[in-house]
């Protein structure tokens, strides 16, 4: 796909009786790019993500996710646009608790028919290639419960979640802030790899400055968001 | 549709312990609302089985359900009877095909006795027709012969020859005060019919008359007992009077004159009832603590669906989390109101089952022993209308309930999109 898969022009945001938590003037990530957008924790990152990603809807201005304008669809567009083609890894607790780890991968084809669709005829096997890419092979660590999993391990669970069916942009959110150094690392490679492999975009939100070089271009949200960080202010 | 629903089953397996005691509590609550619904129809079924064949039950006015109850069911006692000329006079009328002389008032350990004649044996059915069985034996015979019941015979450990001795009036006891000197001898033991007749020892009129000689005052005369067995034989023993009467119709066309003609007789009066109406008619008294019985078990079943509520309401919060991840894979609003409405529905419709199950297994197993003690028969066999419409109702209510925690979680979801705040 060409052309840019999140086109952000004059947004604003701000919580019910809360300050202004955005104010993007304008922002984009460009389809097969991996951009690294960093910010302190209370900057609106997870906001952003959460606007993005269509569950939140802005108060005023533009976002274009995959040439659609979230803010003109209805809710319901919103979720669907998101179920077939946006991934979403979360800081931590990413996983459901009663689902095995091939459940939990499997999830977000329950929900899009467009994804079980690119997912293939056998789902689990696609579950478990893309466990295996990313370094969970063990046939007994898949039987264990989700809750037994290291911290790495399930992250690792979660970016296969987010990245089976083929969706077009894959947004993190401080996924790696629960791991050490060399799991970080290791992850971010791994998710790298696997992004780069099935041409999605990805846009990995982190406080930690120190992550981009492994990403195509790194921007601060404080150089895009005119709305100064206040603390306190809503994550 | 069904993707939500493994998802709900794999929810709820996930929290088994909490679960299955919700599940039990909807169980013991259907169980309980079935189990008096069964009873109730057991019962029921049980007083209907008793007599059949039988048109018009005559005796001495009274309520009809009094008359009812003491003649068919032994229960309570009559305060008047009918005289032996009034007696020949009904069985000599055109329109009755057969009469069936009772006289009460005796006992034997706690089990009444009952003088008749041989017709009682031809006659009397229950159970929608069925004439009486020997298990063994044979009627009286002898003035002082008895047929017993089968639950006579079981509890008392009584067969064939047997000598058994009455006590005046319906004590338990014998209080010494009784017909000890006339002892009687078992000719015959009915098959069960889960009926009173089980319960009753079966002598000839005669043999009540002869017991009673020496008892013309209404208690017993000291000298009664040296009246030797064979002057007693040679006496007139024919009543003087009895307690009911059973009769049939040469026409059943005829019951509403002919117990309008018995009702309005000139001379000694008297009272006719025809036993399905007199057995309506106490089912109308009954009802009434019936339906607060159901009353009582339908709240219980509401205390159950509420446990479902309470179980759910309070996962919520520690279910938040989940909400945001399955929001963010793809789910919607719907998807999650779906979620939590199927595992209400699941639990709901499980302790249905298990109630269910649970009513038939323990009637399976106890029937045997209520049929015996109480003379309730409960039905056996697969689950039937009620159970169905059981299941269907409790079903509907927990998935109707189930939107009350699961509208909860909707607008919550939607409010914590992505992020929710730990």
């Amino acid at each position: 796909m060409s052309g840019p898969v999140i086109e952000i022009e004059g947004l604003t945001f701000s919580w019910k009786h809360g300050p202004q938590v955005l104010d993007i003037p304008a922002f984009g990530v460009e389809a097969g790019e991996r951009v690294f957008l960093r910010g302190p924790s209370g900057s609106g990152k997870s906001t952003l993500l959460g606007l993005i990603a269509g569950v939140l809807a802005p108060q005023a201005g533009r976002i274009r996710v995959l040439g659609e304008d979230m803010s003109a669809l209805s809710p319901s567009r919103r979720d669907r646009l998101r179920a077939d083609h946006v991934g979403v890894i979360f800081q931590m607790f990413n996983l459901v608790p009663y689902l095995s780890v091939t459940g939990n991968v499997l999830l977000p084809l329950r929900f899009s028919p467009a994804r079980r669709k690119a997912a293939g005829k056998d789902a689990a096997s696609e579950a478990r290639r893309l466990l295996a890419r990313l370094g969970l092979e063990d046939e007994q660590l898949l039987q264990r419960r989700v809750s037994d999993l290291s911290v790495g391990q399930q992250q690792r669970v979660a970016a296969a979640r987010a990245l089976i069916g083929a969706p077009k942009l894959i947004i993190a959110d401080e996924p790696t802030s629960a791991l050490d150094a060399d799991a970080r690392d290791r992850f971010i490679t791994l998710l790298s790899e696997e992004v780069t492999r099935t041409g999605a975009s990805l846009l990995f939100v982190s406080h930690d400055a120190g992550l981009a070089p492994f990403f195509t271009r790194a921007v601060d949200l404080a150089a895009i968001n005119q709305v100064k960080a206040r603390a306190g202010a809503a994550a | 549709m069904s993707p939500l629903l493994s998802l709900a089953w794999a929810s709820l397996l996930n929290r088994k312990g909490s679960v299955i005691l919700t599940v039990v509590a909807v169980a013991l609550s259907v169980a309980l609302f079935l189990g008096v619904e069964k009873a109730r129809s057991g019962a029921r079924e049980g007083f209907g089985n008793t007599i059949s064949g039988t048109d018009l039950i005559i005796g001495a006015p009274t309520g009809s359900v009094n008359l009812l109850l003491y003649s068919v069911f032994r229960m309570g006692g009559a305060t008047a009877e009918v005289s032996w000329p009034t007696y020949q006079k009904i069985a000599a009328r055109g329109d009755i095909a057969w009469t069936v002389p009772i006289a009460l008032g005796d006992s034997h350990r706690g089990y009444r006795v009952m003088g008749t004649n041989l017709d009682y044996f031809k006659h009397y059915k229950f159970g929608g027709g069925q004439a009486l069985t020997f298990a063994e034996g044979k009627p009286f015979g002898d003035l002082f012969d008895a047929v017993i019941g089968s639950e006579v015979a079981r509890e008392l450990g009584y067969s064939l020859e047997t000598p058994l001795t009455l006590s005046h009036g319906l004590g338990a006891a014998d209080l010494g005060s009784g017909h000890e000197n006339r002892p009687f001898r078992i000719t015959g033991i009915l098959k069960p019919t889960g009926t009173p007749v089980d319960r009753t020892v079966h002598v000839s009129l005669q043999a009540i008359t002869a017991i009673h000689v020496g008892w013309e005052t209404g208690a017993k005369n000291p000298l009664a007992d040296t009246i030797p067995e064979d002057m007693i034989r040679s006496f007139d023993l024919t009543p003087k009077s009895v307690t009911a009467i059973f009769a049939g119709l040469e026409r059943k066309g005829t019951v509403l004159t002919t117990r309008r003609a018995i009702n309005t007789n000139r001379g000694e009066p008297l009272m006719a009832i025809i036993p399905g109406e007199a057995l309506a008619e106490l089912w109308n008294v009954t009802s009434v603590a019936e339906r607060a019985l159901l009353a009582v078990s339908a709240f219980v079943i509401a205390v159950g669906l509420v446990s479902i509520l309470t179980s759910i309401l309070t996962s919520l919060n520690e279910r938040r989390r989940e909400m945001s991840i399955l929001r963010a894979t793809g789910a919607r609003p719907h998807h999650i109101f779906l979620l939590l409405v199927f595992e209400a529905g699941l639990v709901g419709v499980l302790g249905a089952l298990l109630g269910i199950a649970l009513v038939h297994g323990l009637i399976a197993l106890l029937a045997p022993m209520l049929q015996a003690q109480y003379g309730v028969a409960f039905q056996m066999g697969a689950p039937g209308f009620v159970d169905l419409s059981v299941l269907g109702a409790v079903s509907a209510a927990s998935l109707l309930i189930g939107a009350i925690p699961a509208l909860t979680a909707m607008r919550r979801s939607l409010a914590d999109g992505l992020s929710v705040r730990l």
